[in-house]
């Protein structure tokens, strides 16, 4: 690949046809024709650097002055294996839970219509756009002992506020829109010809989806999965007030960190949050592989943007 | 030939309900449409009902005394200030290496992309921390930050003039930086860091540059051609990478949280004021109408971004 010399990007348009006479392109120039390159290269790698990149290696520099079994009593105790458990374990639960939901919510979001379907559809955004500790007072209140949700639940002996349960419910609620916003392109841009070939060549409608739809959207639903995974794994305003915090039973990997910073105590608090780095990037990892799958698989053209 | 076309209608009379393998029948779309219904009422709207309902439970008065209070007057303008600093800055960074990024074809260019969204996979508690360790007492700048002997910046604010820092020689405390506005807005930016740019980068590739070799060829400089051509055809997107990035800084709490120092009345965000009020005995309702504001502000966010993409398309997807 000619990189450095490549300047035209491809566009997604259809490509002109040639006009009579015999037209060819014009070749592609060897030099970059828009000013700027070198200016906005500067300015984003610099800014970067200084915000993102600096701050971040300081966490990986910090934990590289701990010696070995400093290291390992800093992130592999009790403390830190329970929140392990339960930060891994409700995200992981979490996203299973989202990316069922979240494919019922895209799938009738975008087939069907029905009154309101709208309202519903901008209604998806809402754990984005509120703050999280609004949603982890909000989902407390709810679900607490007197709230509208926790009342119903008391009498069969269900309890969610203070709960590795109130943790799921909470990581569930904010990681929502990543399964359902991440498979509405893809079954918007679904060719009803898969589904009229397959019905025609004698498919039930069980069997199309199983055989014909699900491979499809199959990339997207776990990309949609890998993304809810890592965004309820990092989660701290939220589960603050409806998990209760309480050490080896309710309190997830982010909560100790902050406990661990409170007791002034930032060596061990640094030791875990990269571990927590770590687990992070291995994710944005699955999910960069992932997108590059689904891009191969479904072509060029339609998930090119 | 006979055999054949037979089995051909026997095959088209078995799925005759031909429409069947097409489309749920009507009892299963009821069933579907009312299964993700009740999960979003339970979802999504009860937690958004809950909020207004407990802030008005103590009554009219209540809320308004709680929203007039001091204290969450002093939280409503930090964070409006938060927001008037990191935004700006977030914005110029997006715009500038979405033009580095969609524009140009170069090494390396797939991983800067990543880097960029990496603030996204970070946890905002880890995000405080790790200005903590620069800033902070036992951080990188620790020792200069608290040695008598040199200048520390100290936060003054915009009363008096464009620039907020003074730099004081002599004993200074810990609240220099951490603890401070100067690391609530660092904070705020990480977090904040990659919603413009991401925003950006796809619709400026779905667009191309022909656009721009055309305005260059008819003679347009560089700069020209980014506020005559670039910008008017990004501003939507633009736009709805502003809002999503303001929403975030207005409302971010895990890495403020760590770098806040919680003074109240100085250095306590909207939603840090909101823990206090919903910890502290007595102004349970007075969380709820503050919390009340930001799910205003969460409202409309989603009302913009709602009314963007009906005009023109969810940005960058329809245009490709």
């Amino acid at each position: 690949m000619s990189d450095t010399t490549v300047v035209i990007l491809p566009s997604p348009l259809p490509a002109r046809p040639a006009p009579p006479g015999g037209f060819r392109a014009a070749p592609i120039p060897t030099r970059r024709i828009l000013p700027g390159f070198g200016l906005t290269l500067g300015y984003t790698v610099f800014y970067l650097g200084l915000i993102v990149l600096l701050p971040l290696s300081a966490a990986f520099i910090k934990t590289a002055h701990l010696t070995g079994a400093q290291f390992v009593a800093a992130v592999w105790n009790p403390f830190a294996i329970a929140s392990y458990q339960l930060s891994f374990g409700a995200s992981f639960a979490a996203a299973a839970a989202d990316t069922v939901f979240g494919l019922l919510v895209a799938w009738v979001l975008v087939r069907y219509d029905f009154p309101g379907r709208r309202l519903f559809d901008a209604m998806v955004d809402l754990p984005f756009a509120l703050p999280t500790a609004v949603a982890g007072i909000a989902l407390t209140a709810l679900y607490n002992d007197h709230g509208w949700l926790g009342k119903l639940l008391a009498p069969m002996g269900i309890a969610v506020a203070y709960t590795p349960l109130g943790v799921f419910v909470a990581l569930t609620f904010i990681s929502l829109p990543f399964v359902v916003r991440t498979l509405q392109p893809v079954l918007e841009q679904l060719e009803p010809e898969l589904e009229e070939a397959a019905a025609i060549l004698g498919a039930t409608r069980r069997q199309v989806f199983r055989r014909v739809l699900f491979p499809v959207i199959l990339p997207a639903l776990l990309t949609g999965f890998a993304l809810s995974f890592a965004r309820a794994l990092g989660e701290y305003g939220s589960v603050v007030f409806i998990s209760g915090n309480r050490p080896l039973a309710t309190q997830i990997t982010p909560e100790l960190i902050y406990e661990e910073i409170g007791e002034h105590r930032i060596p061990q608090a640094t030791a875990i949050a990269v571990v927590m780095l770590a687990a992070s990037f291995v994710i944005l990892l699955a999910v960069n592989l992932l997108q590059r799958w689904a891009r191969s698989r479904t072509g060029e053209g339609s998930a090119q943007n | 030939m006979a055999a054949i076309s037979s089995t051909l209608s026997q095959r088209s009379r078995a799925s005759a309900p031909g429409r069947r393998a097409m489309a749920e029948s009507p009892w299963v779309r009821r069933l579907l449409i009312g299964a993700a219904l009740t999960f979003l009422i339970l979802f999504l709207i009860l937690p958004l009902a809950v909020v207004f309902v407990e802030a008005f439970s103590k009554g009219i008065e209540v809320y308004a005394n709680a929203l007039i209070d001091p204290d969450t007057w002093a939280a409503i303008k930090l964070t409006l200030l938060i927001a008037a600093i990191a935004v700006p800055l977030n914005t110029f960074f997006g715009v500038t290496a979405a033009w580095c990024i969609a524009k140009y074809k170069f090494p390396g260019r797939s991983i800067l992309l990543t880097l960029v969204d990496l603030p996204f996979a970070v946890s905002p508690v880890i995000s405080g921390l790790i200005y903590v360790l620069i800033f902070g007492r036992q951080g990188w700048l620790g020792d200069w930050l608290f040695d008598p002997r040199y200048p520390a910046p100290h936060w003054i604010g915009f009363a008096h003039g464009w620039w907020p820092l003074t730099f004081d020689w002599g004993p200074h405390d810990s609240i220099a930086v951490i603890f401070a506005v100067p690391g609530i807005v660092l904070a705020t930016v990480f977090v904040t860091f990659p919603f413009v740019a991401r925003e950006l980068i796809p619709l400026m590739e779905a667009q191309g540059n022909d656009e721009e070799y055309a305005a260059l060829t008819l003679g347009a400089n560089g700069w020209q051609t980014f506020w005559r051509v670039t910008l008017p055809n990004i501003k939507w997107g633009l736009f709805y990478g502003v809002i999503l990035c303001n929403a975030r800084a207005m409302g971010e709490f895990g890495a403020v949280s760590v770098v806040s120092g919680h003074i109240r009345g100085q250095t306590n965000t909207l939603p840090l004021h909101i823990e206090l009020l919903y910890q502290s005995p007595g102004t349970y309702a007075g969380a709820f109408a503050c919390a009340s504001l930001l799910s205003l502000l969460a409202l409309i966010t989603m009302v913009l971004k709602n009314f963007i993409e009906w005009r023109h398309g969810r940005a960058g997807r329809e245009l490709a």
